[in-house]
């Protein structure tokens, strides 16, 4: 290392190679977006769907208990959950499989088989993240005038027709700003949680930028190539907040500067 | 309050669904708990685990009677009490100069802040700097470079904007000086949104892991994360439970697994009911931002 005045200059070599001749890049830039618009097209609508059901509970005590249960996970590292994880879904001794085996069907080796890791990765960062996620839904539906509701039963409304014509729509530009930021950060697909889930046998469908990044850079040395992935990341993502920021102020909402 | 046809039924549907969400959310730590304190044949009996039908203490013996666990552990205090301190500090007096609005060009500065937010060098080059500054294999790496949240930093800016300029004013005139006021009247004003941030800081200091992979050699470094990541993510350790003595621990694998997992997770799971509401609090301030 002979720091930006020593090293010499190389041009866009390590680029070139990337997007002309490497054999992994597209691959594992396709498993970044393809995991991240999973996770956004499964792990998005989940807080919204239960901040609504916790919305509706009646008993105010019971609403308190199910909230900070639901929260628990999101407070463990992904090397706490990964541990678990790996001991509740093992496919000889693991709980998720022995409940499966009960119902007739096959064990499933969650973690290790390509084609499931993928539903596993999602599945359990909702697991991790549903509970929390419902704070910003739960407050924006106290913000909903209690009037609209009561004109809506006089009329004869049913408790379907209120959610969806009141409710709905009053959480929706909380809604959007949200799904709006959650797209600027799609290059994300959870390093932390892959880093501690993934094995060589499913690498092929779990290997993502920041991964990539780390296995071969820091640990095979290839330290230019991948800086030039993380620094392509890098500058995508910053390019995709500033364009979010530019739509979510188009819509009048307020954006993040 | 709000009615409408079927409510009752709808009441039954909705809090049955919540229990069993619920269950899904604990079940995975008792399911642990319960493996921790098992025999070895318990621990691989196929089923639900509630509590260990044999008890076994030996995992547990095995976990806490290890020198590593412990040297991880005083350095997971080690990081979460002064990284936290330093950081509440450090955050602090970043954020008042931003705050007042007589700063000169203070808008540059915020915006050199917020920068780093959105744009980073990136793994590699960051690794080359912390070596380069002759950090690696120090405890300072788990302080310094995440030593100012930049996200925490602007709430506490916009909290600390909220304090009226006056009070700083009167405080002057009476011959206050900056310091004094930041640490005698913003600060003390201040407490519900510094608690905030420190329980952010310290949840985050307890389950770090990654900068202690990246950055420390030294096994007299290591943090309760990487020792548990050793044991239970990568194996590598597992065997060194039986090396020194007999090989029963061989069989103790899950429970010395599940202990040494419990052993990291249960100081959260002890503060968290108390802490909880505080932790929410703390969300809504910084979603609700100015």
């Amino acid at each position: 290392m002979d720091g930006i005045w020593g090293s010499p200059w190389v041009g866009l070599k390590h680029f070139k190679f990337l997007f002309l001749q490497s054999p992994d890049f597209f691959k594992i830039l396709g498993n970044t977006v393809v995991i991240s618009i999973y996770h956004i097209v499964f792990g998005f609508p989940a807080p919204i769907i239960l901040a609504l059901m916790i919305n509706e509970i009646r008993s105010s005590k019971f609403k308190k208990v199910a909230q900070s249960l639901t929260y628990l996970p999101h407070f463990f590292s992904w090397v706490i959950l990964g541990g678990i994880l790996i001991t509740l879904l093992s496919p000889s001794t693991g709980v998720v499989n022995y409940l499966i085996t009960l119902v007739g069907l096959e064990p499933i080796y969650f973690l290790g088989d390509p084609h499931y890791f993928r539903f596993t990765l999602v599945t359990s960062a909702i697991w991790k993240e549903v509970g929390w996620g419902t704070i910003i839904y739960l407050a924006a539906l106290t913000g909903v005038s209690p009037d609209l509701y009561e004109a809506a039963v006089m009329d004869g409304a049913s408790r379907w027709k209120q959610t969806l014509k009141i409710t709905l729509p009053s959480i929706l530009p909380v809604i959007v700003l949200m799904l709006i930021l959650r797209m600027g950060g799609i290059l994300d697909a959870g390093f932390d949680q892959i880093l501690n889930l993934y094995s060589p046998a499913t690498y092929g469908v779990a290997d993502i930028l920041d991964t990539y990044v780390y296995r071969v850079g820091l640990q095979n040395f290839q330290f230019s190539l991948t800086t030039a992935v993380g620094l392509f990341k890098n500058v995508i993502a910053f390019m995709l907040v500033l364009f979010t920021n530019y739509i979510s102020k188009k819509l009048g909402q307020d954006g993040l500067f | 309050m709000r009615q409408g046809k079927g409510s009752t039924l709808f009441q039954i549907f909705l809090i049955s669904f919540m229990v069993i969400l619920c269950i899904i959310m604990l079940y995975p730590f008792v399911h642990m708990l319960a493996i921790s304190f098992s025999s070895p044949a318990e621990s691989l009996r196929l089923g639900i685990h509630l509590y260990p039908k044999q008890v076994s203490l030996y995992a547990w013996e095995r976990v806490l009677g290890k020198h590593d666990i412990w040297i991880g552990f005083g350095n997971t205090v080690f990081r979460t009490v002064v990284g936290t301190v330093c950081s509440v500090l450090f955050m602090s007096m970043g954020a008042y100069p931003l705050s007042r609005r007589y700063l000169p060009h203070r808008n540059v500065f915020t915006l050199l802040i917020v920068f780093t937010m959105f744009f980073g060098g990136g793994l590699i080059p960051t690794y080359f700097l912390i070596k380069n500054l002759g950090l690696l294999d120090t405890r300072a790496v788990y302080i310094l470079p995440g030593l100012v949240s930049t996200f925490s930093m602007l709430i506490l800016r916009n909290f600390f904007q909220a304090i009226p300029d006056e009070l700083e004013d009167s405080a002057k005139i009476d011959g206050a000086n900056d310091l004094r006021i930041l640490f005698q009247i913003v600060l003390p004003l201040s407490l519900p949104v510094l608690a905030t941030l420190s329980l952010w800081s310290a949840v985050g200091h307890w389950n770090a892991w990654f900068d202690a992979v990246l950055y420390i050699q030294d096994p007299d470094k290591q943090v309760l994360t990487t020792f548990l990541r050793r044991v239970v993510i990568t194996g590598e350790d597992l065997s060194m439970y039986a090396s020194n003595t007999t090989n029963t621990a061989l069989g103790y694998q899950e429970p010395i697994k599940a202990a040494t997992l419990m052993f990291t997770a249960l100081p959260i799971i002890i503060v968290y009911p108390f802490l909880q509401k505080y932790f929410v609090k703390g969300t809504m301030v910084g979603s609700l931002k100015g």
